[in-house]
């Protein structure tokens, strides 16, 4: 145990606090230095991160704080994300007099998250949760004078304290049980055997109150709110950065379950009814921000079926990771052109925009089509692994409901590319300014840089297993 | 590496036109001409240097891609492959040469032209099953721009249809290929390992379901009835090249997949399900040239003679995978298959450009609108009759040889589902003979009073076409050989 081992953790803490401190006193024009420092300290978090991946995988902190390389590949996303947020803001937020904080908050979810993504002990994981949900909720309501973001907060709120308090429930009941909070002691406690009833009853208090982190049903209905009220860079982050903890949090606390809980069964489950449910209802969206924020939880139920078969199938934990590398690199980009055409977000708006905004058209189009699962995109792979991990784990149906599912989704991507190309332009569009356009390229490229050097990310996931 | 200059140069040529702003509409045609004649001509080496008794796969290539994933990039072709991917690059600088109406766009036009004969070659000469997969999907992607943008009628709709439609086949595809992949060990998409294996030998559900969503995959490709209702309205509303493109390369992709997927690797499992699939290929074969003999709209009467012709290829290879049957005459009816795979690349894809000349002049497909054109525009009857010949089978032509081969096949084989089969060429010469009547012979409307016969441009690509189609009719044993030594390899295995 040494501090050490939480140095990415401290930084982000650390810089948080400073950016709070530094917003509070500096003028107006000043506030958007905040986002550089912000930068620096993603950046630094990043290298921090890095040099962990060396090392043995281990406990630190008296085992509440998992140092392994699953952890670490979750961190370095969670990083990459905050930094297209942190990107993207600057333009979005210029007018705003509380310009400064906004970039204190994104740390602390982000901190938030990668507690998530690191606990090894559920108090640590409530801990991780609640930050990350504290820190949100304002995110989504930064636009505080205008309704839709009002009612957004407020319903990502409401949800929010109710599974966050049947997380907490299903965390004490489970105390109870087994009387340690540390994920070692539970799974030994769980081994020898507890009430029946009582597990299941904690099991499902848990799961439904990471169902909320995680965008899958119940705890989803927040997510196509928020994504079109919030401000959009905070809707990229919120869409994709509570998922990756939740979905590490999920997969780590489901893997010290005994197989008496039949807990594959209820998670596939879940897993089908978000991922008919988010398509289904994005069928009809005329908005794009929104059908981003139902795809979005379709893609939930995507990255649900790896965590179906981590038993099942040895290479469920690399297809999880990988697949969510790659839906978070494809919603970052579309999220990131949605903010450059300045949150544009009616589709009838978007007619024939192809034809004066090529570039950032291509992008949105490469990043849906990324999100399908076309190939060669990075998109692709991650499916494919999913698919290939949920037949060998033995859940073909669920394979084959993935499939029926991606052709319906087919259909709505198709029409945002089609309204984008297939019609006469109606106009010249304004964009933000240039730092979110870099922001828009380098995401972008970092997307086609994945897609195409693809060996690159699954040679270090392949193998990849969390600390015993 | 002769192979990968045929499958780089569309691509990179695609990619130029895409991202160099400055080329004129000319320009942008000249270099799609370029790249697609290019890569033409690497097969055409490719073909003359082929050696039809030496290795089943020539020409191989294998450099790693995702060994994580035992993915690699794996090229190489046999006689099948090989005189298929020919003539579809032949097909393809066709239609860049084909004049069509570009909306303005014409490097866009070109660059997915060219990108569409990329990957349509990739499916046809990889020997790596996932980037088999890659290249089937991507042929959706860039025929959905392709009717889209430049389609007539409903063109959203039509390209929406189409590759949601063809997109659940190739994604059931995907699903059988796992199930394939999974069952090696040690795990790889190498095609010469599953062939060479035939890892699902000896049956069971799990082979069965494979083998099911192979076929289903491929079926909606070809397409088989039931599954051929995406067809006729995305052949309807393309442009007439496209529509070359889509009869004459995209619906072979399922053919050659039944080939090259269930029935080299997984020969038993076909074999005890070959006379269900000889009986999808007869309903094909008789529904498609019943409803094509009731169409009043050209274009859709040519679509529907596909799913016809396309029957005969599928019957051919469902008696190739038979149980019962002498080895020579399943060999020829594999051979006949393949041979008309290419042959109705050449026929339809003539017909379709035709169709398209039509809409270029008039913009109308109704039969009933049109007549008298014989005298009008001579060089466009001539070429229309020919290949309205050659496809519904006149001897000395290139159909003739194709089907009676799978004829001869099949009789000995299925001899019912054979006999059952040729009332469909009879109604096949019907349908022909009532469509060039329609077309060029009785009184000639007042409003073509002023139709133009084909241009240079025009003429030029149809007489090649041609020339291959009688070629194939008078001295088939130039394809032959290849495929015959490609056909024995897949059936003598057993």
């Amino acid at each position: 145990m040494s501090v050490g081992d939480l140095i990415p953790e401290l930084i982000l803490l650390l810089a948080a606090v400073a950016i709070m401190l530094f917003a509070s006193f500096a003028a107006q024009r000043h506030q958007a230095w905040a986002a550089g420092l912000a930068l620096v300290a993603l950046a630094a978090a990043g290298v921090a991160s890095v040099a962990q991946w060396g090392q043995a995988p281990q406990l630190s902190f008296a085992g509440v704080w998992a140092l392994d390389r699953p952890a670490i590949v979750a961190k370095l996303l969670i990083l990459v994300s905050g930094a297209v947020c942190v990107g993207l803001s600057p333009d979005w937020l210029r007018g705003d007099r509380r310009h400064g904080e906004y970039y204190a908050l994104c740390l602390f979810m982000l901190l938030g998250a990668l507690m998530m993504a690191a606990a090894h002990d559920t108090m640590e994981l409530v801990v991780g949760v609640l930050l990350t949900s504290v820190a949100s909720y304002p995110l989504a309501a930064f636009h505080r004078g205008w309704a839709p973001a009002l009612e957004a907060a407020m319903k990502y709120y409401l949800i929010g304290a109710l599974a966050n308090a049947l997380l907490v429930l299903g965390v004490v009941l489970l105390f109870g049980l087994v009387g340690d909070t540390g994920y070692a002691a539970t799974a030994a406690a769980l081994a020898a055997g507890v009430d029946p009833w009582g597990l299941v009853l904690a099991v499902a208090c848990m799961v439904i109150g990471l169902s909320f982190k995680l965008a899958a049903f119940p705890g989803h209905a927040w997510l196509p709110d928020v994504a079109q009220a919030a401000p959009a860079p905070a809707a990229a982050l919120l869409t994709v950065v509570p998922k990756i903890g939740a979905a590490l949090a999920l997969a780590r606390f489901v893997a010290l379950l005994p197989d008496a809980v039949a807990w594959p069964a209820i998670v596939a489950l879940i897993a089908a009814a978000t991922m008919t449910l988010g398509n289904l209802a994005a069928l009809r969206q005329r908005d794009l921000r929104r059908l981003l924020g139902w795809s979005s939880v379709s893609q939930s139920g995507y990255a649900l079926m790896a965590i179906v078969v981590l038993d099942a199938a040895p290479r469920a934990l690399p297809a999880l990771l990988a697949f969510l590398v790659a839906y978070s690199l494809a919603n970052l980009a579309a999220f990131a052109v949605v903010t450059h055409w300045r949150g544009r977000t009616a589709l009838d708006d978007c007619r024939g925009l192809a034809h004066s905004r090529p570039l950032a058209s291509a992008v949105l189009i490469v990043a849906l089509l990324s999100l399908v699962g076309i190939p060669p995109l990075v998109g692709f792979v991650g499916k494919l692994l999913l698919f290939e991990v949920t037949i060998d784990g033995g859940y073909t149906w669920l394979a084959v409901l993935a499939v029926i599912n991606t052709v319906i989704s087919l259909y709505y991507y198709l029409r945002v590319a089609a309204t984008l190309l297939f019609h006469s332009p109606s106009g010249e569009i304004a964009v933000l300014g240039r730092a979110s356009g870099w922001t828009l390229a380098m995401t972008a490229a970092l997307l086609v840089v994945v897609s195409v050097a693809v060996q690159a990310l699954l040679a270090p996931l392949m193998g990849i297993a969390f600390v015993a | 590496m002769i192979l990968t200059l045929a499958l780089a140069v569309p691509l990179l040529g695609a990619l130029a036109l895409a991202g160099y702003p400055r080329w004129s509409a000319a320009q942008a045609r000249r270099i799609a001409m370029g790249a697609a004649g290019a890569s033409l001509a690497a097969l055409i080496v490719a073909w003359l240097g082929f050696d039809p008794r030496g290795p089943q796969f020539q020409y191989v290539v294998e450099l790693p891609w995702v060994p994580s994933l035992g993915v690699a990039y794996r090229l190489g072709v046999d006689g099948i492959a090989l005189a298929v991917a020919t003539m579809s690059a032949l097909l393809f600088s066709a239609a860049a040469i084909y004049p069509v109406d570009t909306r303005g766009e014409p490097r866009s036009y070109y660059a997915w032209l060219l990108f569409m004969q990329g990957v349509s070659l990739g499916v046809f000469l990889t020997l790596d099953l996932l980037l088999f997969y890659v290249f089937f999907d991507l042929s959706l992607v860039g025929m959905f721009f392709l009717i889209g943008r430049w389609g007539h009628g409903q063109p959203q709709l039509s390209a929406l249809k189409f590759f949601l439609y063809t997109f659940a086949g190739s994604l059931l595809l995907l699903l059988a290929i796992i199930g394939l992949y999974l069952s090696l060990e040690p795990r790889s998409f190498d095609m010469r390992q599953l062939i060479e294996q035939q890892p699902l030998a000896g049956g069971g559900l799990y082979a069965g379901l494979v083998f099911l969503a192979l076929m289903l995959g491929l079926a909606i490709k070809t397409p088989l009835v039931p599954l051929h209702t995406w067809l006729p309205q995305a052949h309807v509303d393309a442009p007439g090249p496209v529509s070359a493109i889509l009869a004459g390369v995209l619906l072979k992709m399922g053919v050659y997949g039944m080939i090259r997927l269930p029935l080299a690797m997984m020969a038993e499992t076909f074999a005890r399900y070959a006379p269900w699939i000889g009986a999808l290929a007869l309903l094909s074969i008789l529904y498609g040239a019943l409803v094509a003999l009731g169409q009043q709209d050209l274009k859709r009467r040519i679509a529907y003679t596909s799913i016809n012709h396309m029957g005969y290829s599928v019957l051919g290879i469902a008696a190739a995978a038979a149980w019962v049957g002498e080895p020579a005459a399943r060999q020829l009816a594999l051979a006949g298959a393949s041979l008309q795979m290419v042959v109705h690349g050449l026929i339809t894809g003539s017909l379709f450009l035709i169709s398209g000349s039509l809409w270029q002049r008039t913009g109308d497909y109704q039969l009933a609108h049109y007549g008298g054109l014989a005298y009008q525009a001579p060089l466009l009857t001539g070429f229309t009759v020919l290949a309205a010949f050659a496809s519904l089978g006149m001897p000395g032509l290139a159909g003739f040889v194709a089907e009676i081969q799978v004829f001869a096949g099949t009789l000995a084989v299925y001899p019912w589902l054979a006999v059952l089969a040729i009332v469909g060429i009879l109604i096949t010469a019907a349908l022909y003979l009532d469509m060039l009547r329609r077309l060029f012979f009785g009184h000639l409307p007042a409003s073509l009073a002023s139709f133009s016969d084909l241009g240079r441009a025009e003429w030029l690509v149809l007489g090649v076409l041609s020339l291959g189609i009688v070629a194939i009719g008078v001295y088939p044993s130039f394809v032959l050989e290849l495929l015959e030594a490609a056909s024995a390899a897949l059936v003598g295995g057993r």
